[in-house]
Formats: structure tokens, sequence, C-alpha cells
């Protein structure tokens, strides 16, 4: 069988077409005076989801998820949660709860309290507070700090005091700004798996917002690439990178090299492109790329090959010489400037210890690619 | 902390340097610390043992206008000869007439009644400040600091013109029809609140609203978001976190308030009891020198040792780690 990218779980209701959707954004439109952070944005995010809003600040992602909080309302348009439009209602009675990018734990209550916080609003008897703050004391391993106040934990450890306040309520959905930013590389990478088992564990709805790309391909279900207040792709990690659909989501997640070109010629199984510098590229998915227009085709770099000797099966193979070599350890990336003048990034996993055809600074190479490699972007 | 830093930086190279440069940049480090404590010696404790040793001595009708005891006048024979001679006679005199202590009394509670409207008022206006815009705040700040630049006393005056009998409130109320007989504010108590609140109000906002506009509008939010309504959210969140404030402004508020004297005089007319009043009849009218110094002696007692155990319990707390 064969499948786009890896498949993370067995789960896309989104494909279903009998799935209802749990949150839903119809038409949502947010001012600010002039600016326009939310611009006529629709999104649906389905129950028991991990989904990111995936973007470079000031794209409207935090605005999103602080109206879906009810710290902001819609300009325009309407907010649904389990069927309900949540226009009017304050955010102490929306069952959604927030895990705040600053953390915003109480200074002034030890981490127990801040826990219990929001279980004494809901009337909820003692014994049972004491057990759920237990509870959620194992579940993010400080049950040895209870008595603690925040001012005298860790950064990692304030992280946690803030993700098990915002959980004890069980609310429906789990809304997470930037619930990694404030930590060091190791221990964010460690927390993102802890992040996707604890949403297996409670069966939660989480909704994420990131400008970490690889963050949000960690632990989401589905990505929702935003600019400029709208949405420009959602789709899953795979799709995402393996399938963007235009220049701007090839660009934002992960290395891409754009040649610009028009379609030359159209047939049923290929598309011949002709770089605007000459190159010559064939590929089997044209997509909607209609004869003659304007596209870019992108490729990413470990999708190329880099060799000294032009490949003799390639069907798509470019000359040019090595620009740049960087060795990374697990890959090396060559800049193999062709010698219609384009600077092609290609990276090679070095699998085995001995590299056979080893490359360096101004060797002639040849870089050369399937046709299934890229994408044909027209816009 | 800081100062340590700056000693420690200055002995390590001060090894090769020459004797007298390290004296010279320990002295100029030490001076920094030494101002300040001279200020205190000269202006707060040399008057304070001179008031203290003035109410230990007797009235006599002199120049000054008590009998000098402790005086290097007669030697050291007659320094320590004085010692014979103290006595607490009016500290027990103090103790005997009721008057001291009901003017104790009544100023303690007006300053504590004075001090928590003055919080009552003061709150709401530093809580806005902080919330407003931050392009607005350096005018609001200028607009509470404002009234500092006309004289206390003309400011006291002015509140006079505005509560008398024919006064301005009383002609704007007649003409609204709100009252048909004007109101007697003047030189009752409700007049020595409204002086206590309007003079002391900046001492009470500014403090409130430096702990207020650093809090952290984030945790509002969040309390929001756990299911707090607003109301709930100030209280749980916004006043325990302002507290530090509130004490520093009732401290300011409540502390120069109980020695008050230009107000009750002013406002309250002749009957208040207060011992900022009572201190100024015993020194001016009685010309009593030595019962006058032991009423202040005793009202920076009053005032000083509850607020020394008060911060040394803060200390401690601090230290339990708050």
């Amino acid at each position: 069988m064969k499948s786009l990218g890896s498949i993370r779980r067995d789960f896309a209701p989104w494909n279903d077409p009998n799935a209802k959707p749990y949150i839903q954004f119809d038409n949502v439109t947010k001012k600010f005076g002039d600016f326009t952070a939310v611009n006529n944005l629709s999104l649906t995010i389905f129950e028991r989801e991990f989904f990111a809003l995936l973007g470079a600040s000031g794209c409207g992602k935090s605005t999103l998820l602080r109206m879906l909080a009810g710290f902001e309302e819609p300009s325009a348009g309407r907010i649904l949660l389990d069927g309900q439009d949540l226009r009017g209602i304050p955010p102490h009675r929306r069952p959604v709860n927030m895990m705040f990018q600053s953390y915003a734990l109480f200074p002034h209550m030890t981490v127990e309290n801040n826990i219990a916080f929001g279980l004494k609003q809901e009337g909820m008897p003692k014994p049972d507070i004491e057990k759920r703050v237990a509870e959620m004391l194992k579940l993010v391993k400080l049950e040895q700090f209870a008595k603690r106040k925040p001012h005298q934990l860790s950064g990692g450890q304030r992280q946690r005091v803030a993700l098990a306040r915002s959980v004890a309520k069980r609310p429906k959905v789990l809304l997470l700004d930037e619930p990694l930013g404030a930590l060091d590389k190791k221990l964010r990478e460690e927390t993102q798996f802890e992040l996707m088992d604890l949403q297996q564990e409670l069966g939660l709805t989480f909704v994420v917002v990131t400008h970490d790309q690889e963050e949000a391909m960690t632990m989401a279900d589905r990505i929702a690439i935003m600019d400029k207040g709208e949405v420009m792709q959602v789709a899953t990690p795979a799709e995402v990178y393996e399938a963007p659909t235009s220049r701007f989501v090839a660009h934002f997640v992960g290395n891409v090299n754009m040649f610009e070109g028009k379609v030359a010629e159209r047939t049923a199984n290929t598309t011949r492109i002709t770089g605007s510098t000459g190159a010559q590229i064939v590929v089997d998915n044209g997509g909607a790329a209609a004869p003659n227009s304007d596209i870019v085709f992108a490729i990413r770099p470990e999708k190329i090959k880099v060799s000294s000797k032009k490949p003799v099966d390639a069907v798509n193979a470019l000359e040019g010489e090595v620009y740049d070599v960087a060795y990374l350890g697990d890959m090396t990336v060559y800049h193999i400037k062709l010698d219609d003048g384009q600077i092609v990034r290609a990276s090679a996993l070095n699998a085995s210890r001995i590299t056979e055809d080893p490359l360096t600074w101004n060797d002639r190479a040849w870089v050369s690619f399937r046709p299934d490699a890229g994408v044909v972007l027209t816009r | 902390m800081s100062n340590i830093a700056i000693t420690d930086a200055a002995a390590a190279p001060a090894a090769a340097k020459p004797f007298l440069t390290r004296l010279a940049a320990g002295f100029v480090n030490r001076l920094v610390i030494i101002v300040p404590y001279v200020w205190l010696l000269f202006f707060f404790l040399i008057p304070f043992i001179i008031v203290f040793k003035i109410s230990l001595s007797q009235t006599a009708i002199a120049m000054p206008p008590y009998t000098p005891v402790l005086d290097f006048s007669d030697g050291l024979s007659g320094f320590f000869g004085g010692f014979r001679e103290l006595n607490l006679d009016n500290y027990a005199w103090l103790t005997q007439d009721a008057l001291y202590f009901k003017a104790y009394v009544t100023s303690l509670v007006i300053a504590a009644i004075s001090t928590v409207l003055t919080l009552i008022v003061g709150y709401p206006i530093a809580y806005g400040m902080a919330r407003a815009p931050a392009t607005v705040r350096p005018t609001l700040l200028m607009l509470v600091i404002l009234p500092f630049w006309t004289s206390f006393l003309i400011r006291v005056y002015a509140w006079i013109g505005i509560l008398k009998p024919e006064g301005l409130l009383n002609q704007l109320l007649l003409s609204l029809h709100i009252i048909d007989q004007p109101l007697v504010i003047l030189n009752t108590y409700t007049a020595i609140f409204i002086g206590i609140v309007y003079s002391y109000l900046p001492f009470m906002v500014l403090p409130l609203y430096s702990s207020l506009e650093k809090m952290d509008y984030s945790l509002i939010e969040a309390a929001k978001d756990l299911g707090c309504p607003p109301t709930a959210a100030f209280w749980k969140i916004t006043f325990p976190l302002s507290l530090p404030g509130v004490i520093a402004g009732c401290l300011l508020v409540f502390i120069p308030a109980v020695g008050e004297f230009v107000i009750p005089d002013l406002l309250g007319g002749s009957q208040t009891l207060m011992i900022g009043k009572t201190l100024w009849n015993e020194f001016f009218a009685n010309r009593d020198w030595p019962v006058s110094s032991a009423v202040a002696v005793i009202l920076l007692l009053l005032l000083t040792v509850p607020i020394m155990l008060f911060q040394q319990a803060q200390a401690k707390a601090q230290e339990q780690g708050k």
C-alpha cells in the first residue's frame, strides 16, 4: 500500500462526509480598528482532533484562539462549538480551557491551589477536588511539588502546572497558546510527545497555536497554515509537506527548491515544464495547470539526487557545479549551481559511513529527480 | 548587593595598588552609604534625642521654658548628677489626664477611618489608571501629582470655601433643589475626613498604581477562563496581588494622618480633639515644652513600634517562601 508521507494514526474524520464537525468557524472576521486580524475565515475541527494553527507572528492564529476562549468576539461571522453558537457567552461560561503562553500561574497560590482553582469555581465538593488535584499532579509528575509556589519551580515544571490546571476541569476543548515556546529545545521535544500521549489518554480536542513548524508536524493530526488572517491550507502534516497547494505553504514548511516556468506540454500522464532559464522538467502530476500557463515547480531537497555522472535512467537531470557542501552528520546538504545560474539545494541521507560518490566544491555534478518527486503550484 | 559587587571589583586589582589608593577607593564606596545615614543622624536621631531629653525635664519660667537636664554646663559631674534628677513625671502626667488618652484614641480612629476612605476612593482611581492605554498613563500620573504644585495650606483653605454653610457645595446643592437647608459640614469630623482623603489621596494612589500596573493581565484572563466571574476574579486575583501596594499606601496615609494638625485645625473647628492639635496647644498655648515633648515621644512610639513589628513579620514570612 502506498501513502503520501507517513500516517500518524488511524484517525481521519475529515475524510468522512458524515462526520459531525465539533468546532466550526463560519466566515469569521476580526478587526482591531483598521487592522484585520482574521479575514473571513472558515475552518472545521473534529472531536478528539489534535489541531494546530501554524503561522508567523501576527498572522491571526492567536486571535482565532482567543475568540474561541471568549476573550475576543468576532466582528463578523460565527463560531460554533458542538452545534452551539458561542456569541455572547463570556469566557467563564465556555466549556473550553486555555493554557497561556506565559502560563499565567497565580503567583500567590501554591501549585495545588492553582490546579484546584477552576474546580472550586465549579463548586465541586472538597474531597472530589482533592482527588482530582492528586490525579492531575500525578499526570504531570509533580506530586512532590504540590505545596510550592510558582516562583519556586523551574520553567519546565511551571509549564506542567499550567497544563495540569487547564485540563483539571476536563474541558471539551483545550486551547494551547505556544505551549512549548518558553522551553529549551531538548525539553520541548520531550514535551511534544508527552502532550500527544496526554491528548490520547484524556480523549480531549486540542487546538494548539504555534509558530514552530516542527512542533506542529510532530503533534498535530491536521495543520492550518495561516497568513495575514487567512487560512492557506488545512491538511495533515504529510499533505502539507508533500502536497502543498501554494508557494507560501511550500516555503513556510520545510526547505524547498522552486523552479519558475511555463507548462510546455500536457499529455494524459505527464506534464512537461520549460523553466524560465531553459531547464526541461517532466512531472507526472501537473495538477490543474493549464498548458502554457505560468507555474512554479516545487521540490524538496531530499528528493533530489546528486551524482558526479549523469544518471542513465533519470527522466529529469540537470547539470551544474557544486557550490557549497554542508556535512550535518545524519545528512549532507549540497548547494548545486546549475549551468543556467539557479542554485538547487539537495540533501543526501548518510545511510552508510562511507560515501561512494564524494563531491566537493567546484566539482561538476548532476542533480536528478523522479517525475513524482515534486509538485506543480499554480498560486 | 551592588555595593558588595563594587567593593569586590575594586578589591580584585587592588593588591598591586598602593595602600592609600585602596583606602580612597574604599572610602568613596562607603561614602555612598554614609550620606543617608548622616542625614538620618542629623535630621532624625539628634532632634529626637533633644526632644526626648526635654520630655524628661521640668517646666520653668525661663528661656527656654524648662530646666535643662543632662547638661554639660556644670562639667562632667553635673552631667552624671543629672541622671539622679531624671524622672518620668511628664509621662505619668499623660496617663493622669484623660484628655491625652482621648486625643490619642481619637487621632488613631480618625486616621484609621480616613485611611479606609482614602483606600476606597484611591483603589478605583489606581485601577483605572493601570488599565488605561499605555499612552495616556503618564498624563494620568501627572494629574495625580499636579495638586502638589500648589501649597498644601492653600488647598486646605480652599476647602473652607467649598464646605462652609454659604460655600460652593451648599450653593450648588441648594440651586439644584437637592437640599433646602445648607448642610453643616465645616467644623465637623466629616470635614476632617474630606480634608484628609483629599490631601493624602496621591500617597494612596501612587503605590497602588505601581503594584497594579505591573500585574500580568493574563492572570485575570486565566481566572475567567477557569470559570471565575469578573468580580470574583478581582477579589481572588487582583486584590491579593495588589496587597503590597495597599499596605504601602495605607501606611503612607495613616502615619501622617495620625499626627495631622493643619486639617483638623482649619476644617475641624475648635472642638475636635486630635493629638497634633493637643501637641500644638501644649507647646504654644501652655508653653509646656516637657509635656508636649512627652506627647511627641509617645506618638512616635505608637506609630513606629507596630510598623517595625509588622515589617519583621513580613520579612519572616518572605524567608519562608512567601
